[in-house]
């Protein structure tokens, strides 16, 4: 490997490091758990990683081996993105139908 | 690898930041994640189009095998074994991880590695091996396979130090000598063995610890990949996640006050037992329907949920009792503190679960100094998080962790299952002042009897 490839993905990294402490200091600890299974089911990219190894027919062993990373890859994939939108979906600001003058009020006030 | 393929995957990293970046707020949470779905089938999309690949059967039967099984656990999980998903989710990415990296090295002749590829790749499987076992013995735990006080044994330490060093003597001899083919299966398999090692002594109350340091590590094997196979989408995925796993571990440490050694390595809430004595005075027993008519009569209601409210799925009879209560007139707040629960953020999914608006979750410094203003404070199945012997006891083996004050509110009930210590072990002087009661049983069951009673005060 070219030492210029070495550098440039020695870059990426640190850069990528910079901006994820960015904006992941941002996430308020109400949604944590959303957080921890969305960077689960993003890091499922080694999935493209898996792809490759289990289509390329560099030899049976590492067929196997890949299909069971694209495997185990898709459910973090798939399984991450499902289950933290079901849990955003959960997160309200107010109850839709619901006649309480006091919230209301309140609400205004912070705003 | 050509330019349409580099551009999606160009695609796929602008997409994943900018749905990071929604997460900052839950107005604009969901819409994030649409926009790192998609990235994530640009790069899909754009991999399939690469000129190695010769077949797809074994790309479609992965991918369709996955998705069933991925789709099944996120629709039918229950939102209180949220950290047991979690646990797997990570043991898959990291497998996935080590795996390509064993394939990697088994397809390449050692020498045409090299230095830079050969330490990727030994990386990746190191830390792929730790978190797909760590993680397997932390779902064991948190589903109560086997019991969640710390497994400890006399020499524990110094074995698995052992251990990790000649794990990490065998890694240093692989960068020398990328062709010792049966050294690098032997770290592989040593890193497996270690990751059950790590988390056997760690007991379940540190889980949002062991939870985010595994997503850290998940992470960063992810990255290694993107190193061994020299992918940018990849190295940037992964540096993303694991640099979340690292902020939520040192939040959750801070959270605790205490070290991420201390916490791996101090096997907690085994040894302080005995250290501590019994605590003076006597617990006072309460009647639900005495509680009933405070609560009822009160101005402002806080609840305290923890690990206890998980367990017992009490989420929807407390917003019962707080419905019951806000059509009174009396205001209710929750207070979360950041390892309330298994993992971080679990008591603010499962409140949002049971309809909850956020705007009435309050975090340990907003929610503070509300308490001496606050006519009853509720607390559900927490111990430690509000264990004033945290502030006020220097010798306490809990001293400086940050603790919601609810000694300081006009009253105190405490929802609990029996008169036992806590998870820790750790004798809780709250329970002892004069302006605390407590009620025992099951936390659902005397919060449905407390609705009934607050309806007919």
């Amino acid at each position: 490997m070219s030492t210029e490839v070495i550098i440039a993905g020695l870059y990426v990294f640190a850069l990528a490091a910079f901006l994820g402490y960015q904006v992941i200091s941002r996430v308020p600890p109400l949604l944590h758990t959303p957080l921890m299974s969305a960077t689960n089911a993003i890091s499922g990219i080694s999935l493209v990683g898996s792809l490759v190894t289990a289509g390329a027919h560099y030899n049976t062993v590492s067929t196997v081996l890949g299909f069971i990373a694209v495997t185990a890859s898709t459910i973090n994939v798939v399984g991450g993105f499902m289950i933290t939108d079901r849990m955003l979906r959960m997160f309200k600001r107010q109850l839709p139908v619901k006649n309480d003058k006091k919230d209301s009020t309140e609400e205004q006030e912070r705003a | 690898m050509g330019l349409p393929i580099e551009l999606t995957y160009l695609a796929a990293s602008i997409l994943f930041i900018l749905g990071l970046k929604g997460l900052s707020h839950p107005e604009t949470a969901r819409r994030g994640m649409i926009f790192a779905e998609i990235g994530m089938f640009l790069a899909i999309v754009g991999t399939l189009l690469h000129r190695e690949i010769v077949s797809y059967q074994w790309i479609i039967a992965g991918l369709i095998i996955g998705s069933l099984i991925g789709g099944a656990i996120s629709i039918w999980v229950p939102m209180t074994a949220m950290p047991q998903r979690t646990a797997l989710s990570h043991a898959f990415g990291a497998l996935a991880a080590s795996l390509v990296g064993v394939s990697e090295y088994y397809r390449h002749n050692a020498v045409e590695l090299g230095t830079f590829k050969m330490t990727a790749l030994s990386l990746e499987v190191l830390l792929g091996g730790i978190t797909v076992t760590g993680s397997l013995m932390a779902f064991i735990k948190l589903q109560d396979w086997v019991r969640g006080t710390p497994i400890t044994y006399r020499g524990q330490n110094i074995f698995n130090m052992s251990l990790l060093a000649i794990t990490i003597g065998i890694f240093g001899y692989l960068i020398f000598d990328p062709s010792a083919h049966s050294l690098f299966y032997a770290m592989a398999g040593l890193a497996f063995v270690f990751g059950v090692l790590l988390v056997l002594p760690i007991g379940a109350a540190d889980m949002p610890v062991v939870m985010s340091l595994m997503n850290s590590y998940a992470g960063l094997a992810a990255a290694a990949t993107g190193f061994a196979i020299s992918n940018n989408v990849l190295i940037i995925a992964g540096t993303l996640d694991g640099f979340s796993g690292f902020i939520l571990s040192i939040l959750m440490c801070r959270a605790m006050n205490r070290s991420i050694t201390n916490v791996l390595f101090g096997a907690f809430g085994a040894e302080v037992a005995a250290a501590e004595g019994g605590s003076a005075g006597e617990m006072r027993e309460v009647k639900g329907e005495d509680i009933a008519v405070q609560l009822a009569y009160a101005g402002q209601v806080i609840f305290v949920p923890g690990y206890g409210m998980a367990t017992a799925q009490a989420q929807h009879s407390v917003r019962e009792l707080a419905n019951m209560l806000e059509a009174r007139g009396v205001t209710v707040k929750y207070a979360i503190h950041p390892v309330a629960g298994r993992m971080p953020g679990h008591m603010n999914v499962l409140l949002a679960e049971a309809n909850v608006p956020y705007s009435s979750l309050y975090d340990l410094e907003q929610i503070n100094a509300e308490f001496p203003t606050t006519d009853v404070a509720v607390v559900i199945g927490a111990n430690d998080v509000v264990n004033p012997d945290a502030r006020d006891n220097p010798r306490s083996p809990i001293a400086g962790m940050p603790i919601l004050e609810v000694d300081k509110a006009r009253s105190v009930v405490v929802l609990k299952r029996g008169k036992g210590k806590g998870f820790a072990g750790i004798e809780n002087p709250l329970f002892f002042k004069p302006n605390c009661g407590m009620l025992y049983g099951d936390a659902k069951a005397s919060l449905i009897k407390l609705a009934g009673a607050v309806q007919n005060a």
